[in-house]
């Protein structure tokens, strides 16, 4: 690859790297600020001297609080989502405007307000109504409680993280939708054509004709909306839900290492999305 | 002795926006008989036989099919439609399923039956078609005029009364349209009732007990193919046949 680069190139990387140095050398001029990187690891796992054993601290604590939470907002995005993309097609009038109301009402409102939106109006109701909380707490005093931690992390905390989820799988839900549609009207006309042909019904047709074929077509687009939706995540830090953002702040509050917790931070999402990436396009590939 | 119609329709009309694609179109067709359809591209051919199974549905006049009468919101649309067989000029084939799959999912999900018996009705009608040995493959892996072989048999598999076929052998590179066009003969000497659009003058001559010749969505002539090839009674018609009869 090196062998590609001409001499104009290496200007311009010549440029780039005087003006990093340059703004780097002024920084540590001007800010007078004191880089505690060795403090950083401490803060991702921990040895527990006392304990003789390892434990992720907060910042370890919070990327597997993401990672779970996208996972499970994922998959009910991806529920939601279908039906809403299969709405968005029906022939009923009604249910093509509420879901086409659902759609534009996301994109034309910025995400921290419908997080917020969502949350007070939605999950908290949901919660109350079904007792999560008591119930969280009960999981939590009771036997069983290490295999509900492992998928659910603190049990006391189960209600935010649920509502974390559901919040973000609506969020997402509306993108996952239009992925859908635009997978469902990808098929020819000749494959709905055929399949009344034999007799079947709307549902049948749907069902073994269109959406098989809708759903591998949309493979690729919907591995960039699971990355969207890991990115995304760091807005429900605002809901109080204790993932990676959240957790970065409550180590800049605490330590003060603003900046090299910041960049630890963006370097755990970048190299989650980024891993994920190279890993579908592997997947895709193959 | 005359057999009972099958398929009725009374100056039947159809538009498209401002587009007449049928205007006052009468046709009978009686169990059994071999229908050819031809005339120029535009003529309205396609759009007829469509609205035969409710794909399209018709605007004005009368069409009644195996005694239902078809009208744009009828309930029976479904039932008749299993018992109306319907190829299309791009194949159709369901490209995530088999071969056999195919086949089968028709009369399993519609006529309910059960995979043994929609199997062996499947390999059956693979076997008539010549191609049982494809019976695992994907359609994509399939040359045209398989493809529209497979396309057939997946009609058949739903034991269907009636056969409608949408210029099946037009998509197809030439030396694949032998193999489409005998599977269709050997299907006509079964007495299976067929409607056939299509542009080959010899399969007709060779099949069609009636040739209906339309233009700009009128019926302008029906004879028998003898009367039709030798000696056509519209001036349209002949034109026609000049053309493409020439080469």
């Amino acid at each position: 690859m090196l062998k590609r680069l001409t001499w104009p190139d290496w200007v311009i990387l010549a440029v780039l790297a005087g003006i990093t140095i340059f703004v780097v050398l002024r920084m540590q001029g001007a800010l007078n600020y004191n880089w505690r990187w060795e403090l950083i690891p401490d803060y991702i796992l921990r040895y527990r001297e006392d304990r003789q054993e390892w434990f992720a601290n907060l910042l370890l604590q919070g990327l597997v609080a993401t990672i779970r939470i996208s996972i499970y907002a994922s998959v009910l995005a991806l529920i939601l989502g279908t039906l809403l993309g299969v709405a968005r097609c029906s022939e009923n009038l009604t249910v093509r405007l509420l879901a086409r109301t659902y759609l534009e009402l996301l994109r034309n409102i910025p995400p921290v307000v419908i997080i917020f939106i969502f949350f007070f109006f939605l999950s908290q109701q949901l919660i109350d109504a079904l007792n999560l909380n008591a119930w969280s707490r009960g999981i939590a005093r009771g036997d069983n409680a290490g295999v509900w931690e492992f998928f659910f992390g603190d049990m006391r905390r189960f209600p935010s993280l649920i509502s974390g989820v559901i919040v973000l799988a609506m969020f997402e839900a509306a993108f996952v939708g239009e992925i859908v549609r635009a997978g469902i009207q990808s098929i020819p006309d000749g494959q709905r054509e055929a399949a009344r042909a034999v007799g079947m019904n709307r549902v049948h047709e749907m069902r073994y004709i269109i959406m098989p074929q809708a759903l591998r077509k949309v493979v690729p687009p919907m591995a960039n909306q699971f990355i969207s939706l890991i990115k995304d995540s760091s807005i429900i830090s605002l809901i109080s839900v204790q993932e990676l953002t959240y957790k970065t702040v409550e180590l800049v509050a605490s330590t003060r290492l603003i900046f090299e917790a910041w960049l630890t931070t963006a370097a755990f999402y970048f190299v989650l999305c980024f891993g994920l990436s190279l890993l579908f396009r592997k997947l895709e590939k193959s | 002795m005359q057999q009972p119609p099958i398929i009725v329709s009374e100056h039947i009309g159809k538009s498209f926006g401002d587009f007449q694609a049928l205007t006052d179109v009468s046709l009978t067709v009686r169990q059994g008989e071999r229908v050819v359809v031809c005339g120029p591209s535009g003529s309205g051919k396609s759009t007829l036989i469509r609205c035969f199974n409710g794909l399209e549905t018709h605007d004005s006049g009368q069409l009644t099919v195996d005694g239902v009468v078809l009208s744009a919101d009828s309930p029976q649309i479904r039932q008749l439609r299993q018992d109306v067989g319907m190829v299309f000029q791009q194949f159709n084939l369901f490209p995530h399923l088999t071969v056999l799959e195919n086949l089968t999912i028709g009369p399993m999900k519609v006529r309910k039956l059960d995979r043994q018996q929609a199997e062996a009705t499947a390999r059956k009608y693979l076997e008539r078609v010549r191609i049982p040995e494809q019976a695992h493959k994907r359609p994509a892996q399939l040359s045209g005029g398989q493809q529209q072989r497979v396309a057939i048999a997946r009609a058949l598999c739903m034991e269907p009364r009636v056969m409608l076929f949408d210029e099946p052998t037009s998509a197809l590179d030439p030396e694949m349209i032998g193999e489409v066009l005998d599977v269709m003969v050997e299907l006509a000497e079964t007495g299976m009732t067929m409607v056939v659009v299509t542009h080959e003058m010899g399969f007709a001559r060779k099949v069609a007990d009636t040739m209906v010749f339309m233009e700009a969505g009128r019926i302008v002539e029906v004879s028998p193919p003898q009367t039709f090839f030798t000696n056509p009674q519209s001036a349209r018609a002949r034109v026609f046949l000049d053309q493409i009869l020439d080469h």
